[in-house]
């Protein structure tokens, strides 16, 4: 990637935190909230806070696997309003082309600035199964939209957009995914369409994810784009088990599984995987940052950022002082009894 | 074809609990076929509705009459002596069927014996499969002629979604249903043609407004001049 002290007149996009801190050419770590199922930002403060100046940017999902959750652009702001910096996710089941522009306008005039364009995940698992899925765009339809309304100043129907979004554009990618040989070919297209960044599908197969690398770099889409893995802790080896035999689209190694279910205590063990497989990452050619999304583990986003080496973050906001852990939050470290892990060798 | 569930017999028993005389009417096009609307069909219905009411101690007189289709006014014309007997119409059409029978004859309620499932083929024996959603903009030549919009579940236009692994769709669920991801089905249909390089294609999004009814379509060249 770009070195900063190589290009200073770079022309930022959208100018977030998290932009910058790609373009620099710095190891980029992002964080991730699921709002709640309830009309409360009790949640949002808490881990927006714990995540205060340990991470460049922090992904609100949107009603995560299709479940009724507190709407992501109103989490945003509330991250905004705390001083932090959100990064959009956006998915094209629950809105038309009209909601999503009107959401990003909205949005963007309240300051947000990152967004992660996404399919989503089927209606039919949530808790709403019998509602009707929208799918009016698809997510690389998307990421053109976000891309035209912010560089060619016009709606997705061709007029113009006065006072345009600017947005830093994000979307995924699931190495895991099947046909294999066509997740590359489809970062590209994501690519074509105006994607700047991508987060991965978590990583719960290392050899996978080098493969799939492989085949990123044989198109050259490591200089097109920044990449960032998505990494998770898992809480338990039933969970990674469940999840190597029960999630659709996951791989889940055998390795990952056993480290787990060997452990003498596994929730260490679940960050330590996760630390290790950071560590991983930044030895892979190509790879721009780490996306941590602890879903609903939030708590120990601070642990496994700490332990991975990645503070202070270069241009996160409250970068050089970031918030102290809240004693709920000590109180949750404590109940897995993972409190004393960043004292441990 | 058209394919059709017929609908529990008690659901019907209640559309038809007011009336003492009704006429039961088939059709000979799709609903024959996927063996749901038939003539045997509207025999079996009727046998069955007329024993639940003589059951009850409530017998009901039932009109059979099977045409060719119901989606045709030259056709329904043939159900006139019938439906001037009776006190309301079952059609075991499809959903254009019922209705079109129903605006026939206006003074008479009609009531669905089937639930219109989708645009299907028969697969195997007594197994139908949608193939088509009559989006009005077929898009068959940039995927290998099989339809993303009817066979990936979000019918995304742009490859698989992340949640396609083993060749199956993430709402598959083996015990229940088993549904092929569509977009693996595209590739492996486009890679067999050596046409991997249409899956680099971005297709642009969909105009859904010819996807939505109410439809009409218009021949100019076979309207008739009325003047």
């Amino acid at each position: 990637m770009t070195e900063a002290n190589d290009k200073p007149e770079v022309t930022l996009k959208s100018g977030s935190a998290l932009e910058k801190t790609y373009v620099s050419g710095q190891f980029v770590c992002t964080g991730e909230v699921g709002p709640p199922m309830e009309s409360s930002f009790h949640h949002v403060e808490l881990f927006g806070n714990a995540m205060k100046g340990r991470v460049d940017s922090i992904n609100l999902t949107d009603n995560q696997t299709a479940m009724t959750r507190l709407s992501s652009w109103a989490a945003a702001v509330k991250l905004i309003q705390m001083g932090l910096e959100p990064n959009l996710q956006m998915v094209c089941r629950d809105r038309n082309r009209l909601a999503m522009q009107s959401d990003l306008l909205g949005a963007y005039a309240l300051g947000v600035r990152n967004v992660l364009c996404l399919s989503g995940d089927h209606q039919s698992f949530g808790n709403h199964p019998g509602c009707k899925g929208v799918y009016d765009l698809d997510s690389i339809q998307l990421i053109n939209m976000v891309k035209r309304l912010r560089d060619d100043g016009c709606f997705e129907c061709g007029a113009e957009c006065k006072n345009n979004p600017k947005f830093f554009i994000g979307c995924a990618e699931n190495p895991f995914g099947d046909p294999f040989e066509f997740r590359a070919v489809r970062l590209e297209k994501k690519i074509e369409a105006g994607a700047d960044f991508v987060q991965t599908q978590c990583i719960l197969d290392m050899e996978r994810f080098v493969l799939f690398m492989e085949r990123v770099r044989e198109r050259g889409l490591h200089k097109r784009i920044y990449i960032s893995p998505g990494l998770m802790p898992v809480k338990s080896a039933k969970m990674a088990r469940y999840m190597q035999h029960g999630v659709p689209g996951m791989l889940v190694s055998e390795d990952f599984c056993q480290r787990l279910e060997k452990a003498e205590n596994g929730k260490i063990a679940a960050l330590d995987l996760t630390v290790d497989y950071i560590k991983q990452c930044q030895q892979i050619e190509g790879v721009s940052g780490v996306h941590v999304m602890a879903v609903a583990w939030e708590e120990v986003v601070p642990l496994v950022v700490e332990k991975a080496g990645l503070l202070p973050r270069p241009f996160a906001p409250f970068a050089d002082n970031p918030a102290p852990i809240t004693d709920e939050i000590k109180a949750m470290w404590a109940k897995a009894k993972v409190d004393g892990y960043l004292a441990r060798n | 074809m058209i394919v059709a569930e017929g609908k529990p017999v008690e659901k019907i028993l209640e559309m038809v609990a007011p009336f003492k005389k009704v006429l039961i009417a088939g059709c000979r096009g799709c609903v024959t076929v996927c063996l749901t609307g038939g003539e045997k069909e509207v025999g079996i219905l009727a046998s069955q509705i007329r024993m639940a009411r003589s059951k009850d101690g409530n017998p009901i007189e039932i009109l059979e009459q099977t045409e060719e289709r119901q989606c045709d006014a030259e056709y329904n014309a043939k159900f006139l002596e019938n439906v001037e007997q009776v006190d309301a119409i079952v059609s075991l059409a499809c959903g254009i069927g019922i209705q079109y029978l129903g605006e026939k004859y206006p003074a008479t309620p009609i009531f669905p014996g089937v639930n219109t499932l989708m645009l299907g083929a028969n697969i195997d024996v007594g197994k139908w499969e949608e193939r088509c959603m009559a989006c009005g903009d077929c898009v068959l030549d940039k995927t290998g002629g099989i339809c993303p919009i009817t066979r990936c579940s979000k019918s995304l236009l742009n490859g698989p979604c992340g949640g396609s692994q083993y060749g199956k769709c993430e709402v598959s669920t083996p015990a229940k249903e088993d549904i092929p991801c569509g977009w693996q089905l595209i590739y492996d249909r486009l890679s067999a043609l050596g046409q991997l390089d249409k899956m680099k294609e971005i297709i642009p999004s969909k105009n859904w407004l010819r996807a939505k009814g109410p439809r009409t379509y218009v021949r100019e060249d076979l309207t008739l001049d009325r003047s």
